[in-house]
């Protein structure tokens, strides 16, 4: 065996097409093996929208609903917790809800909040994952308290609207989730308004 | 005159004269996957038939209608009984318990029934072999039921479908011609006077679509299964080509 | 490493703490194997492969797979249904099984075609003979873990043998099982075994095989040593090196393989309840019996010699028997020669009766017995056993009459006929009628 009449050319050609070509197949062979680690229908069924009936929720009542696993949090307001909010913009990092990742267009308002009574939020602080405590009556954390929330975790504070007061570990506000109001007493948490066009 | 047709088709089932339960011929279901409306009919059918017993549980209603070409409202509207949603899995309203204590046992989850039955023949023996049983109920008074049935023989299911299909009667015969035996089979159906609600072809197009409805069910995947196989191949074929010619060329060396 | 090219750079930096370029060199780049491999020497090559394939869609299976008694069935249909793409992964690792096997007996047969576990090639045998021990094992453990009806009771009967042991029967089918009968504790110690234990030990048990491969050599299909005649550089004159020679080589062998298997998989994966069984797409009853249970296909004719053995014990002792005769082939066999080439008529009459015997066997054991099927077995047993007896016969009293063996190897039966096509093609009329003789 020795290379004598080979043709080196054509050797590193095929070699090279073969390389290229084989190299494909491996990539194509990857894609079921990639694609298996998605979520499976079953965890897409399971982080579909939710659907809330809110009719028996009395105001300064909190309560929680599952979505993807996450506790989420829907409570009403008194009107004296909506007048408290304006009153706390300065103790705020981000009074204004500048931060655009944590919450959708639709709530980029002082209450964060479609309808101002109802407050729709993700209930995990933002600082390290833990689940902050409702904590509504004035005073009740501390003597300037006017009602928020308050994690144990770290002491990260919150108001009512889910924004968080300067000073905490905590960086950015609660996350709102996408919602929208199909009726008058119900809420669908997981996604936008798309029928209607009011998204 | 579709007395007569339904008579001597029934008569001329080669495999039902004679039928004992082995070697009973089973008839040709003629399945096709890529018949949607056979499909859709089938989805409809089994819910309105077969779903107040028999479950489907490895099947979701959302999945059935996004390979069906049916729209999630339709599914909802049409398909989806009680409070199941459009992603749970198609189960049966009827609870387990409650059925061993009515029927004796609860009845199969038909999601995998074709595959279970295929013999096999791939899809085609199952869908074969359901659309023979839904096709071969007879009335036989010794039963629990009032029916029985040519391919499971005493099946504890009643002949859901007989306001459609009608009740056939048997056609006995005496073992080996001897008139004073006691065993006796059935060597064919013939359908009554008056019959069912569905004229012969129209209960066998019936029974089809189920039949096809459950052979998708079995392995929703298999036409996209099959569907991939081809350029799969194709591709396997080009680099064989290549890495032949490489091979090749590397062996001149060899002499 | 070779001693007239030191490697520089980060291979360099490498090889100064790691063989690396001496493992190369040694299995692949400089490991000289005979230049006469024929259509048999694929498959030891595509064993390995089938095997990576085997690990990798088992490893992703067990990602979803729940090894309970509860939720085994509905979580196969699972990833056959809910999973992305988990239908083709199951579909690969099912079938994948079945090419095990397929690719490992014709690899084996080609030890027997040609004699490959002779000295000095014993141990390399008894290795492979190992592994395919632990394969049966690893695919009898593999088969419960759908939890169909075929998967509950075939593990009920097979561990039921266990119990045909004298004295302590009763007592080891419980401990194997971990309880009175198959259930979900039996299960879950088939799930540690089939998806740790055992792909474990093939793998070690592969490299293992490879290694002892690589210190004997290759045998070849004339069965002669090619290290007798080496050139100045101590090279087997007919050796080439395993790189890029057998491996461009095997490549091909690889992807003719996937073509068949990619059919298999993608037309018909069940391959008519051959591969997976109708009765196994139902789930485990404890309560209801098949009508008939038979093993998959690749145990059929050890299941054959067991049940056509009017006796529990004595089946068992059979079907041990019949594969621990394999075990003891490279000192059954004392012939002159190795390969089927140069051996006696005897041999050869002989080999074709012992395969034809197994294809019967492995008929007869998917099929429910009858009489007259057990009596066709039984003449099959014993011809399959009469194999062994007759080699050893054969060669222990040199009752065969070899043919002479070539010095160098030679190209094969139909090697020269394309060659013919290869000439009439180039339009060659250069007559070579030596092509074999030294250069």
């Amino acid at each position: 065996m020795k290379p004598e009449g080979a043709d080196l050319r054509r050797r590193r050609l095929l070699t090279g097409a073969a390389g290229v070509v084989g190299g494909v197949g491996v990539a194509y062979a990857a894609v079921p093996f990639i694609g298996y680690w998605q979520p499976s229908v079953q965890a897409e069924a399971a982080a579909a929208p939710v659907e809330v009936d809110i009719s028996k929720l009395e105001p300064g009542q909190k309560i929680d609903v599952d979505w993807r696993g996450k506790p989420i949090w829907i409570f009403r307001r008194t009107q004296q917790e909506l007048d408290t909010l304006p009153k706390l913009n300065d103790l705020l990092r981000d009074p204004h809800s500048e931060i655009i990742t944590q919450q959708p267009p639709y709530c980029q308002n002082l209450p964060r909040s479609i309808k101002p009574e109802y407050g729709v939020m993700v209930g995990i602080c933002t600082h390290l994952g833990c689940i902050p405590l409702y904590q509504p009556k004035p005073g009740s954390v501390d003597d300037e308290w006017l009602g928020g929330f308050f994690c144990p975790c770290h002491g990260s504070k919150y108001d009512l609207a889910g924004r968080v007061y300067k000073g905490v570990p905590a960086p950015l506000n609660l996350a709102v989730p996408p919602y929208w109001y199909p009726s008058e007493s119900r809420i669908v948490i997981g996604e936008h308004q798309e029928k209607g066009g009011a998204s | 005159m579709r007395k007569l047709a339904c008579l001597l088709a029934m008569m001329l089932l080669p495999g039902l004269v004679g039928a004992a339960e082995e070697n009973l011929r089973l008839m040709n279901a003629q399945t096709d996957l890529s018949d949607k409306a056979s499909l859709q009919r089938g989805a409809k059918y089994f819910v309105n038939y077969c779903l107040g017993c028999h479950s489907l549980k490895y099947l979701r209603y959302q999945r059935l209608g996004q390979d069906l070409d049916i729209p999630d409202e339709l599914v909802e509207k049409y398909l989806i009984w009680g409070d199941s949603k459009i992603s749970s899995p198609i189960t049966s309203a009827m609870r387990e318990k409650d059925a061993n204590g009515w029927l004796g046992a609860a009845p199969l989850d038909l999601t995998l029934v074709i595959r279970r039955r295929s013999g096999g023949l791939d899809v085609d023996g199952g869908a074969d072999w359901l659309f023979t049983y839904l096709n071969t109920f007879y009335r036989d008074d010794k039963t629990a039921t009032g029916v029985n049935n040519l391919v499971i023989p005493n099946a504890s299911m009643p002949h859901v479908l007989w306001r459609l299909q009608g009740i056939p009667e048997p056609v006995y015969q005496r073992a080996d011609g001897d008139e004073s035996s006691k065993q006796r089979k059935v060597v064919g159906l013939k359908m009554p006077d008056g019959g069912g609600a569905l004229s012969k072809a129209e209960y066998q197009r019936m029974t089809r679509d189920i039949v096809n409805f459950l052979a998708y069910a079995s392995e929703p995947i298999q036409t996209t299964r099959k569907a991939l196989g081809l350029p799969v191949l194709l591709f396997l074929i080009v680099f064989l080509a290549i890495i032949y010619l490489l091979k090749q060329e590397y062996w001149k060396d060899v002499h | 490493m070779s001693d007239d090219a030191k490697t520089r750079g980060l291979l360099g930096w490498i090889d100064a703490r790691f063989p690396f370029t001496k493992l190369w060199e040694d299995h692949a780049a400089k490991y000289y194997a005979p230049k006469n491999f024929n259509f048999w020497y694929y498959f030891g090559s595509l064993a390995i492969f089938v095997l990576v394939l085997q690990l990798l869609t088992g490893i992703w299976l067990t990602m979803y797979y729940k090894p309970s008694a509860a939720q085994a069935f509905a979580s196969v249909e699972y990833i056959m249904r809910d999973v992305h793409w988990g239908w083709l992964i199951r579909y690969l690792h099912s079938t994948g099984a079945s090419a095990f096997f397929v690719v490992i007996y014709l690899h084996m047969f080609r030890g027997l075609l040609y004699g490959s576990y002779r000295k000095p090639r014993e141990l390399l045998w008894l290795i492979g003979m190992a592994i395919y021990a632990i394969l049966m094992a690893e695919a009898f453990f593999g088969y419960l873990l759908p939890w169909g009806q075929m998967s509950y009771w075939g593990a009920q009967v097979i561990t039921s043998l266990f119990g045909a042991v004298p004295g302590i029967g009763e007592k080891l089918m419980i401990w194997i099982r971990g309880d009175y009968t198959v259930s979900d504790v039996t299960l879950n110690r088939f799930f540690a075994l089939h998806v740790a234990a055992m792909p474990l030990l093939l793998v070690l048990l592969v490299a293992v095989h490879l290694m002892a491969l690589h210190e004997v050599g290759s045998n070849n299909p004339d069965g002669i040593d090619i290290k007798r005649h080496k050139d100045t550089n101590g090279i087997p004159l007919d050796g080439i090196p395993f790189h890029p020679y057998y491996t461009v080589k095997d490549m091909v062998g690889v992807v003719v393989f996937l073509i068949v298997f990619v059919l298999v998989v993608f037309y018909s994966p069940t391959m008519l309840g051959l591969f997976l069984e109708p009765e196994n797409f139902e789930p485990a009853n404890p309560l209801k019996t098949p009508e008939h249970i038979a093993p998959v296909w690749y145990f059929t004719p050890f299941y054959s010699i067991l049940r056509c053995v009017p006796d529990k014990l004595w089946g068992v002792v059979a079907l041990a028997a019949s594969i621990f005769m394999l075990f003891l082939l490279p000192w059954l066999d004392r012939g002159k020669v190795r390969s089927v080439r140069y051996r006696g008529r005897g041999f050869k009459i002989a080999l074709a009766v012992f395969v034809i015997a197994v294809l019967i066997l492995g008929h007869l054991g998917a099929n429910p017995p009858s009489p007259g099927r057990n009596l066709v077995a039984r003449i099959c047993a014993v011809l399959y056993f009469g194999y062994f007896v007759f080699l050893w016969i054969y060669t222990f009293f040199d009752l065969e009459k070899t043919k002479p063996e070539p010095e160098r190897v030679t190209n094969g039966s139909f090697k020269w006929l394309w060659e013919w096509i290869q000439q009439q093609r180039l339009g060659k009329t250069k007559p070579e009628p030596e092509r074999v003789s030294p250069k």
